[in-house]
């Protein structure tokens, strides 16, 4: 066992402090002040100096170590490379301003004890952390089920609602169907030398029939835990039931680690890879980041639109993923290299765009206490700081430059851009056609978050008592600016993230020893091709006109302004309830895609003394594909009841045959 | 970084913010013609935005800071792509700032922010005019990357100058899967700027209003600069057109200023010649329903993707 070295050891020690600071949390559970305003914000230090750690500990090479705990003769490996590098610092910058976001969301309201609750948050950003490091399958386990469990019971926080012990319940059974594929495909990947270290897979030769299996066990348990269609379902029920900052940490973050899974497995642990199990996660990517997109347009609610726009940026996540499966299958891997690093920007920009407008709503519901898009609006003149540091998550959730989410779909499509050449005949066609897809996706992106911030933020107030809301305390406004600050920083200096994320994508792929840096101020990934975009020059190009403009208008002409009543084409009466409600702006969607839906409508008719228009939306995946399932293994448990009997000479006849049939096998 | 090529590049983005009402006025005019009525002089888009800048501007009491800096925001973003698109000539410093697909992005930044300051004022109009007018972009995007795509295929780059140099530059002759791509983009063109059939810049009836929809609360220098820039839209699209499809004639920026000089009357005749046949084909045509809107905009894509497949199957 070697010494336990700084960067490793730096890694090692936020995520400590965050078990420590979560049990500190138990020691006075109900002292409101002292978990939220001591607890919450160290809890944001150490995620800023994980983050710090991560980053500064990225270009050193990888370092491993067998910890003294664990089971005996079974320690805890941990690892610490790029790659997990990558993924540590989008946990500790993403955290950190949700962490101190949550300082001032916390109060006494919540359902659980608030000292149980800094016990579970803590709890739950140490076993993402510890995720991350993992270097041996009982670990990575025993860190994933953690995770697992400690954000059950932040979901069921309002546990006397009984729809959110529903979705929790949901989210557990998602949550372990999935870790059981995972550990099944850790167990394929030992290859027979029943050694779970993640070096000893790292050398297992396997057949290439038992490496695709391995592959689509691991795609099928990430894929749950990441919310990939059909396995969504637990999604917008799970992360809506969630308080606000615990919404944040699991779109943001906890989606991002099984990303990371899926990648350490494919890239790291299987190693020789074939172009074909690419076009799984392609084409469920593709079809995912549309059908999650929209069924968000369709949503009324703001977090569960919100929860469904995670689950198309996670569809977009695993297109790049397939994509760089290809390439790298076709002997490509400069371009596989581009599409991982086109994975891993948007992984980042997903992680602070969607904890800043999960927060955000945190923040409305917090002064609010609605949720639903109908009773909201027009809230941009009475919480100015919540409103327009929401708006640039939603600019950049919207794919707009210069903010960072267009930079990702940027990089994704010029690696889309050279699909043609992938050398298998009508596979370089269709994919393409992906690109086109994906751009549907981005665009339909913008309708939602338009209708997203629009519906909350903009227009008149849909209730009246929505006039006497406060903007957002300082410790709120800390941790939104901070994502916020974030989204812009990625999205104006993309070079520097490019180059940071070339040397994981290198070391993932092998590729490309001469990638040429980009000056900071320009993009230019593909070397091969002229093509750069710069965020800088558009900010400044744009502020320099508006300025200019504005400048020039008021010096020529004048800047007279008189404030009149709506005009509305002379209607006369204009009322909150003349504006689009969130069912009536959805209605495009719901005309145009119709057959995604499983949709009831009632009309009414014209004779109806109190007409009612309702109008319900379903995912058609619940009525094909988990209530089947459900009786499916409801009569199976019914079946197998029948054993228990009851009586106890059944239950030793039982004990007798199994004796005999074990006896019979062993002799 | 050039003199000469400093100069085209503020040469190009004056030309372009100056022109770009005057191309608006040529159309109208034509349309006016091919309808058999007295036609609007040509410099009426000067004098409406002139006589908008001297107004005062009434603003509802309910707009925010938002509704206020739209207008400017959309402006800026469509003269920031004027200056990117090669126009006039290829050696322009800016172009490196954003390709193709960037450009996209941010014609779809300018009608978010137009969007969103529909939907400000909390008016019915305002509110379906944004929702419609976003409807329109995510249908016409995937057909517009395809167009992207057939002609970086051909020029294998995504940088619209290099594009423009590439095909300006070889030899004529007739791509089926340019022609293809040609009338996708044509009916991209429509529907983003809307024209009819998607949208009737003429309207007066609100219920059938996308574009105007959006402005309806806007009164002075906002609704000025966003009629400018409108105007420049159009233009830009028109010049995005000429790029891509008919390039010869353009700058390369190798021979100095006569070379720009040249250019100038070329795009001239170029515009003249696509205003007239934009008010043929707005004459030719009636607006169809919103909702036939979606047909329309797949059609768009599959002649997009014809283009894509006869580039790939037939190299062609």
């Amino acid at each position: 066992m070697s010494e336990l070295h700084f960067p490793l050891a730096g890694a090692l020690a936020p995520i400590a402090a965050w078990a420590l600071i979560g049990l500190t949390g138990l020691v006075r559970p109900s002292a409101v002040r002292f978990v939220t305003r001591v607890l919450f914000p160290l809890g944001a230090v150490s995620g800023l100096a994980l983050a710090l750690i991560a980053a500064s500990s990225l270009p050193l090479p990888a370092e491993a170590i067998a910890l003294p705990i664990g089971l005996p003769d079974l320690p805890f490996h941990v690892r610490l490379d790029s790659l997990s590098c990558v993924f540590l610092f989008l946990l500790g910058a993403a955290s950190a301003g949700i962490s101190i976001f949550a300082g001032g969301y916390f109060g006494q309201e919540q359902g659980s004890s608030l000292g149980l609750l800094c016990v579970q948050y803590h709890l739950f950003l140490a076993s993402m952390g510890l995720v991350l490091l993992a270097d041996d399958a009982y670990l990575f386990m025993v860190a994933w089920e953690t995770m697992a469990l400690s954000s059950y019971f932040l979901v069921t926080t309002q546990h006397r609602d009984p729809d959110i012990r529903r979705a929790g319940f949901l989210y557990l059974i998602v949550a372990h169907v999935g870790a059981i594929a995972i550990l099944l495909s850790f167990g394929l990947m030992q290859g027979g030398s029943w050694l779970f270290t993640f070096d000893a897979m790292r050398t297992a030769q396997l057949q290439p029939s038992w490496a695709a299996l391995a592959f689509l066990l691991a795609l099928f348990g990430f894929g749950a835990k990441a919310g990939l269609v059909p396995l969504h379902v637990w999604l917008p029920e799970a992360h809506p039931a969630a308080p606000s900052p615990v919404s944040a940490l699991m779109s943001g973050v906890m989606l991002k680690t099984a990303v990371y899974g899926i990648l350490r497995v494919t890239f790291d642990l299987l190693g020789n890879t074939s172009w074909w199990w690419g076009l799984i996660p392609l084409g469920v990517g593709l079809f995912t980041a549309l059908f999650g997109v929209v069924f968000a347009a369709a949503q009324t609610d703001m977090k569960r639109l919100l929860a469904y726009s995670s689950v198309e940026n996670i569809g977009i996540i695993f297109t790049g993923l397939g994509l760089a499966i290809v390439f790298a299958g076709v002997g490509m891997p400069s371009l596989a290299a581009l599409a991982l690093i086109a994975l891993l920007y948007h992984s980042l920009n997903h992680a602070f765009m969607k904890s800043l407008l999960f927060i955000g709503t945190g923040a409305v519901l917090h002064a609010t206490g609605e949720r639903s898009l109908g009773r909201l609006g027009g809230l941009i003149r009475q919480m100015p700081w919540v409103a327009w540091l929401t708006l640039v998550g939603a600019l950049a959730l919207a794919g707009l430059p210069p903010l960072n989410g267009f930079v990702s779909e940027w990089l994704l499509l010029q690696s889309f851009l050279f699909a043609h050449e992938v050398p298998k005949g009508f596979i370089n066609m269709l994919l393409p056609l992906g690109a086109a897809a994906l751009v549907l996706a981005a665009a339909l992106a913008a309708y939602v978050m338009v209708k997203f911030y629009g519906i909350i933020f903009l227009g008149q107030q849909r209730d009246p008592s929505l006039s006497k809301v406060h903007d957002a305390g300082t410790l709120e406004r800390i941790g939104l600016a901070w994502l916020a600050l974030g989204c812009v920083a990625l999205g104006l200096f993309p070079s520097y993230v490019v180059n940071i994320l070339h040397t994981v994508a290198g070391s993932l792929t092998g590729a490309d020893p001469e990638y040429v840096a980009s000056p900071w101020w320009l993009l230019t990934p593909v070397p091969r091709r002229e093509a750069s975009y710069s965020a800088v020059i558009f900010l400044v190009a744009i502020a320099a006109v508006v300025a200019l403009t504005i400048l020039a208008v008021s010096r020529l002409y004048h800047r007279r302004v008189n404030r009149v009543p709506p005009w509305d084409c002379g209607s006369g009466v204009i009322t909150a309830r003349a504006q689009d409600s969130a069912e009536g702006f959805g209605q495009p969607i719901r005309h145009i895609f119709g057959s995604f839906f499983a949709m009831k409508r009632d009309l009414p008719s014209p004779f109806d003394r109190t007409p009612r228009y309702r109008v319900t939306i379903e995912d058609r995946f619940w009525r094909a594909l988990y209530l089947p399932l459900a009786s499916i293994v409801e009569r199976a448990a019914n079946a197998i009841a029948w054993l228990q009997q009851g009586r106890i000479a059944t239950y030793l006849l039982y004990s007798f045959i199994t004796l005999v049939s074990l006896l019979a096998l062993v002799l | 970084m050039r003199a000469p090529d400093l100069l085209a590049q503020l040469v190009e983005i004056v030309a372009a913010i100056a022109v770009a009402p005057l191309f608006m006025g040529w159309v109208n005019q034509c349309r006016a013609w091919l309808q058999n009525r007295r036609a609007p002089g040509l410099l009426l888009p000067y004098r409406g935005i002139r006589k908008l800048f001297h107004k005062d501007a009434a603003i509802a009491h309910t707009a925010s800071p938002l509704f206020r800096v739209a207008p400017y925001i959309v402006f800026g973003a469509m003269s920031l792509a004027a200056t990117i698109i090669p126009s006039m000539s290829t050696g322009l410093p800016f172009t490196t700032a954003a390709d193709a697909i960037a450009l996209v992005g941010l014609f779809a930044t300018a009608r978010v922010f137009m969007a969103l300051a529909a939907m400000d004022i909390g008016t019915a109009f305002g509110t379906l005019g944004a929702r419609r007018e976003m409807m329109i972009g995510f249908l016409a995007e995937p057909a517009l990357l395809m167009v992207i795509f057939v002609a970086s295929l051909i020029s294998t780059t995504t940088a619209l100058p290099a594009i423009t140099e590439s095909l300006a530059t070889r030899q004529f002759a007739i791509y089926p899967s340019l022609a293809f791509t040609a009338v996708a983009f044509t009916m991209v063109l429509l529907a983003e700027n809307a024209r009819i059939p998607i949208d009737n810049p003429a309207t007066h009836l609100e219920l059938t209003m996308i574009h105007e929809a959006m402005l309806l609360e806007y009164s002075a220098r906002h609704l000025a600069l966003m009629e400018w820039a409108a105007a420049l839209k159009l233009f830009n699209y028109a010049t995005i057109g000429f790029a891509m499809f008919v390039p010869w004639g353009i700058s390369t920026g190798e021979r100095g200023f006569g070379d720009l000089a040249a250019s100038i009357p070329i795009l001239l005749v170029k515009l003249a010649i696509a205003g007239a046949g934009l008010a043929l084909i707005e004459t030719a045509s009636a607006k169809v329903r919103v909702f036939r809107a979606p047909e329309f905009l797949a059609t768009a894509f599959l002649f997009a993707v014809l283009g894509l497949l006869v580039r790939l199957l037939l190299g062609a």
